[in-house]
């Protein structure tokens, strides 16, 4: 195993069209769980059909190691790439059993007997469906099919499992539960996992690092961590977190985690400067006195407490929590404790 | 490692080369070669000796007549029917619409022989009921009326298919909004229903248009005796009396039959344009209209024209099989046997023809698969700008009428092929290229409806389980589209062995096909034997028409021809 490296790639599908894909570069760890973050259609999926080989790269290449997978000339197929994938549909082949499925890759490999059967036996026992191995995927509930889909992946130990929207079809308590799955398979198996969603939280609970796409560009890649505290530019901060993008005069020098006093200063400045991005997070908004002041444009009640959405003097909108109820309407002053500058 | 290949999707270099080379063979190269001929004699001059023999126009004339009268006997039967079965609540509508398919799978030469015992004063049914006429007086179908209108019988179910697709099409919001607006049932059916139904109408009445002028069976069994020649069996006959002009007149005159269909085709084209975004919304079922206290007189009818159009004809037939002789009347006394002992263990002829249109129709049906699965892989996976091109091409021979389709045949292989200078003229093999070619189009659809079916990353999971293609094929494609395939086998085998008009002009001592034979034995007055060997293509066209039906509800859309 090795590490995958992306350099420069491109894919562009009709000649003379938008590139899908554009220049992106990225380099993922041995082992490591890369999440490929971005709105549907940014080419997130092309970037992972790509390292798959089910597209060819248009331009630039892909790495295993020292070994070129594809470039725009020529490229390794599928079947010798010793990957696994997930599909969204979870492609299990209606007509084999879940064991047959599961054993298929083996089967291919030229593996037989007493051995395949064991090795099935451990996949299907590692995602807890050593019961169901003679069911047909018809079946199996979304779930269990998920199991197989991944199953079916551990069973070869491949260099590198890609997962396209893998949780997709689930419902909200599967997800977590197989959430709970994958990262137990990535422990386990110790392969490059590249996952492609576009559900932040589902990318910042499973990855060690996460990739922001959009618009076939490559905006930042980081830990989640990071990518949650220092967010890079309007699309980054704009998708991870709830935060609002405030439009306001720059800050007086280059620091970009701005507290409540320098806070307090750009939302009083008057004059006509130049303006910058400033991301303001809800949890970050604290009703207090001697805050700037703020109109309550509408109130949700989610449990624990209240989200409000508040407007500022000047129009432009930002979010914030309440512990007490507060009405539509209402006239409120609050302290910004934390910022960042994108 | 493995060498690199080129191309990132997931077909093997040499298919696109093979599927441009089966349809060059199958469909290019024919129909060049007609062309040529044609286009070469007309620029000759030999077109015009024929141009001016009023024979030609004659027959040009009947050929348009029948086919016209024909289509109204087709939109007048196939639209009742589509109508009264789509939208009112009829009972038993699924066998109703099953049996008013049937007409249409029974061979032609079948229904024209099967009339023939139902009317005239030789009729072993008319005879047994007391109700024929008297000797001599002459048999009514011999006419031009008598050919339209077993043209309508069998080409009805083309106008019903096509009709209760549009209907079936129609979106149920557009009625419901209708009847909502404060719209009469009646007002629904005359304002909505109707005016939207027009084009499957119109594409319905073309189709069964060009379908009566490639028809070769009836006016060879009605027509020839009465000297009504209609374009196909003026070629056939053309061809019968061979002289030095025959290729270039038959070119000359399928020429003529291509472009009557091409016309038809195209009107159909066009008033189908647009159907697939024309209507929006829901749609899939039809409102139900009442009929209250006019409902059994409604199935009634239907009943009596199946009765009349299916049931009295095919009883005819048994009894004219049953008859010992033609003209003898038929009484339980009478009845034997004979011609079905005569047929099955006696007769060598029967043997050989059963044999090669078994033989033939089980090459074709399977040699065919094995082409069309790759081919239609090929028409859905690929990118490639040539896909509409290539599925055109291969629609194409089977669009034609079967006569021109054998012209062609007959020129490109009259003299040998070159390079290896083997001729198969005259041969079995020829009748089997022209099967190819004809049928291709039948075994290609319901593997290409197959294939779109298939979610694609069921493939590309087993392109990374390691499989290559023909891993892949043999373990996950053939298995998945396995019921779509045994359906194509089906109704290749079930047209091919019924088929006349292709082997009529093809055959030659010792390759003789059921049709010819069923047509040779009537036109040498073996009139019983024909009609028990009729009985029995009657008998497995139903078994293997309902071992489809059976077969239907795992079949994707559109692959058994008579469900919608």
């Amino acid at each position: 195993m090795a590490k995958l490296i992306l350099n420069r790639l491109s894919k562009t599908f009709d000649l003379g069209g938008r590139a899908a894909v554009n220049d992106v570069s990225l380099t993922v760890r041995e082992g490591g769980f890369l999440a490929l973050l971005g709105p549907s259609g940014c080419g997130k999926t092309t970037v992972l059909r790509m390292i798959a080989g089910f597209e060819q790269p248009s331009d630039g290449s892909i790495l295993l190691g020292e070994r070129v997978l594809a470039d725009a000339g020529e490229m390794v197929p599928p079947e010798h790439r010793n990957m696994a994938m997930v599909f969204q549909s979870y492609a299990l082949w209606p007509h084999m059993s879940v064991a047959e499925n599961v054993g298929y890759p083996l089967k291919v490999r030229g593996i037989s007997g007493e051995k395949r059967d064991r090795k099935v036996k451990e996949a299907l026992a590692a995602v807890h469906l050593e019961t169901y191995a003679d069911r047909r995927p018809a079946d199996l509930s979304g779930g269990q099919r998920q199991r197989v889909a991944l199953a079916r992946c551990l069973v070869t130990e491949p260099d590198v499992v890609l997962l396209d929207e893998p949780l997709a079809n689930l419902d909200r308590h599967l997800r977590q539960e197989m959430e709970e799955t994958f990262r137990e398979f990535h422990a386990r198996s110790g392969a490059t996992m590249i996952y492609v969603t576009h559900d932040q939280a589902e990318a910042m609970a499973l990855a060690t690092d996460v990739a922001v796409m959009s618009e076939g560009r490559l905006l930042q890649v980081a830990t989640p961590e990071e990518i949650y505290a220092r967010p890079e530019g309007r699309l980054v901060g704009g998708l991870v977190g709830q935060g609002s993008i405030l439009s306001l005069p720059s800050p007086v020098g280059d620091g970009r985690l701005l507290e409540w006093p320098a806070m307090q200063d750009i939302l009083a400045d008057r004059t006509e400067r130049t303006c910058a991005d400033i991301l303001v997070r809800p949890q970050d908004v604290e009703i207090a006195a001697g805050g700037a002041a703020v109109t309550v444009l509408s109130v949700l009640f989610e449990g624990e407490r209240y989200a409000l959405r508040l407007a500022l003097p000047d129009g432009q909108t930002l979010r914030a929590f309440s512990r007490h109820p507060v009405k539509s309407g209402d006239r409120l002053a609050v302290v910004i404790r934390s910022a960042w500058r994108l | 490692m493995t060498r690199p290949q080129k191309q990132g999707n997931s077909q093997p270099r040499w298919l696109f080369p093979f599927v441009v080379t089966v349809i060059f063979c199958l469909s290019v190269l024919p129909l060049g070669r007609l062309a040529a001929t044609g286009i070469m004699s007309a620029f000759r001059g030999g077109a015009s000796e024929l141009l001016s023999d009023p024979s030609l126009w004659r027959s040009v004339y009947d050929t348009l007549s029948t086919s016209f009268f024909g289509m109204i006997a087709a939109v007048v039967l196939g639209g009742g029917f589509a109508l009264l079965l789509t939208l009112f609540d009829i009972r038993g509508k699924a066998l109703l619409g099953f049996l008013f398919m049937l007409p249409t799978m029974i061979p032609p030469q079948v229904t024209a022989l099967s009339w023939i015992g139902m009317t005239g004063p030789s009729s072993a049914l008319l005879k047994a009921l007391g109700l024929a006429p008297p000797l001599g007086s002459p048999q009514p179908l011999y006419s031009v009326g008598g050919i339209a209108l077993l043209y309508g019988v069998q080409n009805a179910a083309l106008v019903y298919l096509s009709l209760r697709a549009g209907l079936l099409a129609l979106p149920r919001d557009g009625v419901e909004a209708a009847r909502l607006s404060g719209a009469s049932s009646f007002q629904v059916l005359k304002d909505v229903i109707l005016p939207l139904s027009l084009p499957g109408f119109a594409a319905g009445a073309a189709i069964a248009f060009v379908s009566c002028v490639g028809n070769f069976g009836i006016p060879a069994i009605l027509g020839i005796p009465a000297g009504i020649y209609t374009l196909p069996t003026l070629i056939y006959s053309k061809f019968a009396a061979f002289g030095p002009r025959t290729f270039a007149d038959i070119s000359v005159l399928s020429a003529l039959i291509a472009i009557l269909s091409v016309v038809g085709l195209m009107v159909e084209a066009r008033v189908l344009r647009g159907r697939d975004y024309r209507v929006i919304g829901l749609s899939g079922q039809v409102a139900v209209f009442r009929l209250g206290a006019w409902r059994w007189l409604a199935e009634l009818l239907l009943w009596l024209t199946i009765f009349l159009i299916l049931f009295m004809p095919l009883i005819a037939l048994v009894a004219s099989s049953l008859a010992p002789a033609y003209g003898v009347p038929l009484s339980t006394a009478t009845a034997t046997t004979k011609a079905y002992e005569e047929i099955l263990f006696r007769q060598a002829a029967t043997r050989i023809a059963f044999t090669n249109s078994l033989s033939l129709s089980l090459a074709t049906a399977f040699g065919l698969l094995v082409v069309t699965v790759l081919t239609g892989y090929f028409l859905v996976r690929s990118k490639s700008r040539f896909v509409g091109v290539i599925s055109a091409l291969a629609e194409i021979p089977y669009a034609l009428p079967g006569i021109v389709l054998a012209v062609a045949f007959i020129l490109l292989f009259a003299a040998p092929i070159p390079v290896i200078g083997i001729s198969i003229y005259g041969t079995i093999w020829i009748i089997l290229i022209a099967y190819f070619s004809s049928f291709f189009a039948v075994s290609l659809k319901p593997v290409v409806s197959a294939f779109r079916q298939l979610d694609p990353s069921l493939e590309e999971a087993a392109r990374l389980s390691g499989a290559g293609f023909a891993r892949r094929l043999a373990d996950i494609l053939v298995p998945l589209v396995a019921p779509a395939a045994g359906a194509s086998v089906i109704l290749v085998f079930l047209i091919a062995c019924n088929e006349l008009t292709v082997s009529a002009l093809l055959w030659s001592a010792g390759t003789q096909t059921l049709g010819v034979l069923i047509y040779n034995l009537d036109d040498s007055g073996s009139f019983n034997i024909a009609a028990a060997l009729s009985v029995l293509v009657v008998v497995m066209v139903i078994a293997m028409m309902i071992v489809l039906e059976l077969m239907a509800k795992r079949l994707p859309k559109g692959v058994v021809p008579w469900r919608s």
